[in-house]
C-alpha cells in the first residue's frame, strides 16, 4: 500500500499546523464561528449532538496495522475507547474536544493518517473496492488511481468552495462492489479494444433527497489524461452547479438539469482547453504509485485444504469468506455486526486485535468496506482457522456477511444533529428477530438511514428503512429492490410508514413473502424483481 | 418554558442555560421567556458558548424535559450506549428519552 | 468595497473602478472591469489585450466560483492585474493567490501577520496553475 515520501509528510504536517494554528484563533476570538465551520469541516471535524465528533479518513479504505493500531489508542486517548467504521470507508469519533484536535491530527500524521478534507464542500474521500489486489475478477488494482486522484484532490485550490460535498469512487471490475454509479463521480478502470487500459467516467449519481444513478459522460479516457478529464468534470460543476439551494446543490442536479449531452460538452470543452494547460502527472508518477501496489510476496504451492470439521467454522468460512485470486489464499471479511450490536462499532481493543491480525495473517493489510465491515484481503487457507478462533473469541466472528443482519446503519439520532430518527435501535432489533433465521433468508442487503441525508444508503437497500420525523414521532418508512451493484436500482417505498416496532414486523413480513414466492436459488432482490411490489405491500399493510 | 441550550466551545460538551452559566445538567436549565436572543447574543460573542440555540421544554417532577427527543438525546447521551451517558446506572434513563 | 491590502505586482496599480461586465461590453475604453460570481469569465477573453484590471467579486464567501473564473483567465492568457474583493477570509488568500489573484481587497480587511502567515504556509503543492509554483509530482520526477 501507498507509503508517504517526504513530500506526503510535510503535507499533512503543514496542515496540522495550520489548523492548530485556526484553532488557536477561534479560541481567542479572532475568528467567527461562520468562518471557522468550513475550515474545521474540512479537517473532518463536525459539531455533532453529544460533542465534535472527527471522521478520519482511511483512503480508498486501505490501512496497515500501524494505522489501525494507532485508530485503537486514539479512540482510547482521545475518545471514549471506540470508533465507529463508516459508509464511505472511513472511521468516526464521537467524543473528541476541539482543544485536543490538533494533537490528535499530529498523532494520526505520524503514522500517515489525516482527516484531511473529509467534510465540506469539497472532494471528500475517494472509496474503492474492498477486494482491491485480492480479487481474481479486476483488470487492474483500481487503488493506484485512487491514490493519484487523492492527491490531485487534495487541497486543490480551485475546488475547496465548491458548491456541495463531492464523493468519488474507483474501481476495476465488472462487479461493482462500491456503489460507483452512486457517486458524483464513478470511475471503472477498463480495457478498450487495443488493450490499453483507461478510465470510463460516470458522473452524477448519489442518494440522499434525490437519488440518482450516474449516466456515463465519457466510455474511455487514457491514462495520461485521467486527472485532466477529471478537472474538467470539477470545474463545470464548480461554475454551473447551483448555489441558491442546499439541497439542489450536488452535481447529479447540474447533469440532471443540462442533461447528460449537454453536460458532457461542457466537460468536454472545458476538457479540451486544459489539456493545453499541462495539469497532468507524467505517467511516470502513476508508475512511482503502482510500486507500492504489487502483490505481497505469496507463499506459492499454499495449500488449498481447509479442515471444516468446526460446524461453526465452516459456516463463518461459507459466508464470510471468498475466492482469492492466488491460490491458497482468501479474502476474510471481519463482521462488525454481531447479533443485537451496533452496525460498525468496534472497541479499541478490537481494533488493536485486529491491526494484530491483520499483520500477522494478512501481509499487515486491513480494508474498511462501505458495508461497515472490515476485510483481512490476503489470507493463506491455512491460517482461516486460527484467524476465525481469534475473531470469535472476541465478538469479531459473526458468520454474516450480506445476510440479513449484516446490517448498514448511519449513526442515526443517537449521535447525528442532522437525523429525524433513531436507526441503530431499530437496527439492533431487526439483527436480534432475524439473525436466527439468516441461513434460510440467505443474502439480503439491509441498510437504514436515520434522515433523508442517506448516509445509511436506504436507497441501495435490498430493503432500505428511512427514519423521518413525523409530527415530532420517530417513524420509518420501508424501500424494497434497491441495489447497489451492477444492475443498480433504487428502492420503491411500500406505503405508509411505521413505528419502531412496527418497521421491525414490516421487514419480517417482507422475509415471510420472499420465502414464500421464492424459486429456485432466488435471492430476497431476485424474489422482488420478479413478482413485484404488489404481494409484500398486501402482506405488510393487510 | 423556553430554555438554551448549546455546546462548550472548547470540549463540545452540551450545555444549557442555568440562569448565570452553562450547566452540564438539564435540569439546571431556566425558563428564559423572552430574553432568548439576548442572552445567545451575549454568550456566543463572549464564547461562553457555542452553537446555541433556544427550545421549548417542560418542568416536571424530574425536572426539565426538552420537548423534542433530540433534545433530550442531548441531554442524556445516546439511548443505544447507557455506559456513555451522564447516568449510566440509572435504568430508567432511556425511557426518559423516549 | 475594501482597498487592496496585498498586491504582488510590481506596476502601478489602476485606479479605475471595475465597471459591470455589461458596462463594459458598452464602453471601449474601458479598462477595468468587475465579474460577479454569475458572470461569465470567458466573456472577457475577446478584450484581455486591453484590460488592465479585472475585479472578482466574492459576495459571500461560501460561493466558490470566482475561484475558476481567475484560473479560466489566467489559463486563457490574461496578465493584467487579477483583483480578489469582498469576503476574503485570511484562510482563502492562499487558494486564492493559487488560482491566479494579485491582489486582495478583503472586505473587511484582515489581520495582516495572519494574511503573511497564509501566504507563507505551504511550502510545496499537489497541482500545477498559472502561478508558476511546481508541483510535487514535477518534483519527483525532474
Amino acid at each position: 500500500m501507498y507509503k508517504y515520501d517526504n513530500y506526503d509528510q510535510a503535507m499533512v504536517d503543514t496542515r496540522v499546523e495550520e489548523f492548530r494554528d485556526q484553532v488557536k484563533r477561534r479560541l481567542e476570538g479572532h475568528l467567527s464561528e461562520d468562518h471557522f465551520k468550513p475550515l474545521r469541516l474540512q479537517n473532518g471535524l463536525y459539531l455533532q449532538l453529544h460533542a465534535y465528533m472527527l471522521r478520519v479518513a482511511v483512503p480508498y479504505g486501505t490501512l496497515s496495522s500501524v494505522q489501525m493500531r494507532a485508530l485503537g489508542d486514539i479512540a482510547d486517548r482521545y475518545d471514549r475507547g471506540y470508533g465507529h467504521f463508516t459508509t464511505r470507508q472511513n472511521i468516526q469519533y464521537n467524543w473528541i474536544k476541539l482543544e485536543e484536535t490538533p494533537d490528535l491530527l499530529a498523532e494520526l500524521a505520524a503514522v500517515e493518517m489525516h482527516a484531511i478534507q473529509t467534510s465540506g464542500n469539497c472532494i471528500r474521500n475517494i472509496s474503492s473496492d474492498q477486494y482491491a489486489g485480492a480479487a481474481a475478477d479486476e483488470i487492474v488494482d483500481p487503488r493506484p488511481y485512487a491514490e493519484l486522484l487523492r492527491q490531485w484532490s487534495s487541497f486543490h485550490p480551485e475546488f475547496l468552495v465548491l458548491p456541495r460535498k463531492f464523493k468519488i469512487a474507483v474501481i476495476a471490475s465488472e462487479t461493482d462492489r462500491a456503489a460507483m454509479k452512486l457517486h458524483d463521480i464513478g470511475i471503472r478502470m477498463v480495457r478498450n479494444s487495443a488493450g490499453e487500459i483507461g478510465a470510463a467516467f460516470y458522473v452524477g449519481g448519489g442518494m440522499g433527497r434525490t437519488p440518482m444513478i450516474a449516466p456515463l459522460v465519457r466510455e474511455f479516457v487514457p491514462l495520461d489524461q485521467l486527472v485532466t478529464y477529471a478537472e474538467a468534470c470539477l470545474r463545470v460543476y464548480n461554475r454551473y452547479g447551483r448555489r441558491d439551494n442546499k439541497y439542489k446543490a450536488r452535481i447529479k442536479i447540474l447533469v440532471h438539469e443540462l442533461g447528460k449531452d449537454e453536460y458532457t460538452r461542457q466537460v468536454e470543452e472545458e476538457f479540451a482547453l486544459l489539456l493545453t494547460q499541462g495539469i497532468e502527472p507524467p505517467l511516470a508518477e502513476l508508475e512511482r504509485i503502482k510500486t507500492h501496489f504489487t502483490d505481497p510476496p505469496f507463499e506459492v504451492g499454499a495449500p488449498e485444504a481447509v479442515d471444516r470439521s468446526d460446524p461453526d467454522f465452516a459456516l463463518w468460512l461459507d459466508s464470510n469468506v471468498e475466492a482469492h485470486k492466488q491460490p491458497g489464499y482468501a479474502i476474510a471479511t471481519i463482521s462488525l455486526k454481531p447479533v443485537g450490536g451496533i452496525p460498525g462499532d468496534a472497541s479499541a481493543d478490537q481494533i488493536r486485535l485486529m491491526a494484530d491480525l491483520g499483520l500477522q495473517y494478512s501481509f499487515d493489510e486491513l480494508r474498511v468496506t462501505h458495508a461497515q465491515n472490515i476485510v483481512l484481503p490476503h489470507v493463506r487457507k491455512a491460517d482461516l482457522f486460527a484467524l476465525w478462533q481469534q475473531l470469535e473469541a472476541n465478538g469479531l466472528g459473526t458468520p454474516n456477511l450480506d445476510a440479513i443482519d449484516d446490517i448498514i446503519a448511519c449513526p442515526g439520532l443517537d449521535y447525528c444533529s442532522l437525523a429525524n430518527a433513531r436507526s441503530i435501535p431499530v437496527a439492533q432489533k431487526l439483527s436480534e428477530r432475524l439473525a436466527p433465521r439468516r441461513a434460510e433468508i440467505g443474502e439480503l442487503k439491509l441498510k437504514i438511514s436515520g434522515c433523508i441525508n442517506a448516509c445509511g444508503h436506504h436507497h441501495a437497500g435490498h430493503i432500505g428503512i428511512l427514519g423521518v420525523d413525523r409530527k415530532g414521532t420517530e417513524n420509518y418508512q420501508l424501500l424494497l429492490g434497491g441495489c447497489e451493484g451492477d444492475d443498480t436500482s433504487l428502492g420503491t417505498i411500500t406505503g405508509p410508514g411505521f413505528s419502531e416496532d412496527g418497521i421491525v414486523d414490516a421487514v419480517e413480513k417482507a422475509t415471510e413473502v420472499y420465502l414464500s414466492n421464492k424459486q429456485g436459488e432466488e435471492r430476497f432482490l431476485d424474489t422482488y424483481r420478479r413478482v413485484g411490489m404488489a404481494p409484500f405491500k398486501e402482506a405488510i399493510y393487510g | 418554558m423556553k430554555i438554551l441550550t448549546g455546546n462548550d466551545l472548547k470540549s463540545g460538551a452540551v450545555t444549557w442555560w442555568d440562569g448565570v452559566q452553562w450547566s452540564l445538567h438539564v435540569n439546571d436549565a431556566v425558563d428564559v421567556g423572552e430574553h432568548a436572543d439576548a442572552i445567545l447574543a451575549r454568550e456566543q460573542a463572549a464564547q461562553r458558548v457555542n452553537a446555541a440555540y433556544m427550545i421549548e421544554a417542560e418542568k416536571d417532577l424530574e425536572g426539565v424535559r426538552p420537548a423534542h427527543i433530540k433534545d433530550r438525546i442531548r441531554a442524556l447521551g445516546p439511548t443505544v450506549r447507557a455506559d456513555l451517558t451522564l447516568k449510566p446506572a440509572d435504568p430508567e434513563a432511556r425511557d426518559w428519552v423516549i | 468595497m475594501g482597498d487592496v491590502q496585498f498586491r504582488f505586482r510590481d506596476d502601478e496599480p489602476v485606479s479605475d473602478p471595475g465597471v459591470t461586465v455589461d458596462v463594459f461590453g458598452a464602453q471601449t475604453n474601458a479598462a477595468a472591469v468587475r465579474l460577479e460570481p454569475g458572470d461569465d469569465a470567458r466573456d472577457l477573453l475577446p478584450h484581455l489585450d486591453r484590460l488592465k484590471l479585472i475585479e472578482v467579486n466574492f459576495p459571500m464567501f461560501t460561493d466558490g466560483r470566482g475561484f475558476s473564473s481567475a484560473r479560466v483567465l489566467r489559463e486563457a492568457g490574461y496578465i493584467g492585474e487579477l483583483r480578489a474583493v469582498g469576503e476574503l477570509p485570511v484562510d482563502h488568500l492562499a487558494l486564492l493567490r493559487r488560482c491566479g489573484f494579485d491582489a486582495f481587497a478583503p472586505e473587511p480587511p484582515v489581520n495582516p501577520a495572519d494574511a503573511e502567515n497564509a501566504f507563507a504556509r505551504w511550502d510545496d503543492v499537489y497541482q500545477p496553475t498559472t502561478d508558476g509554483r511546481v508541483p510535487i509530482w514535477a518534483k519527483r520526477h525532474g
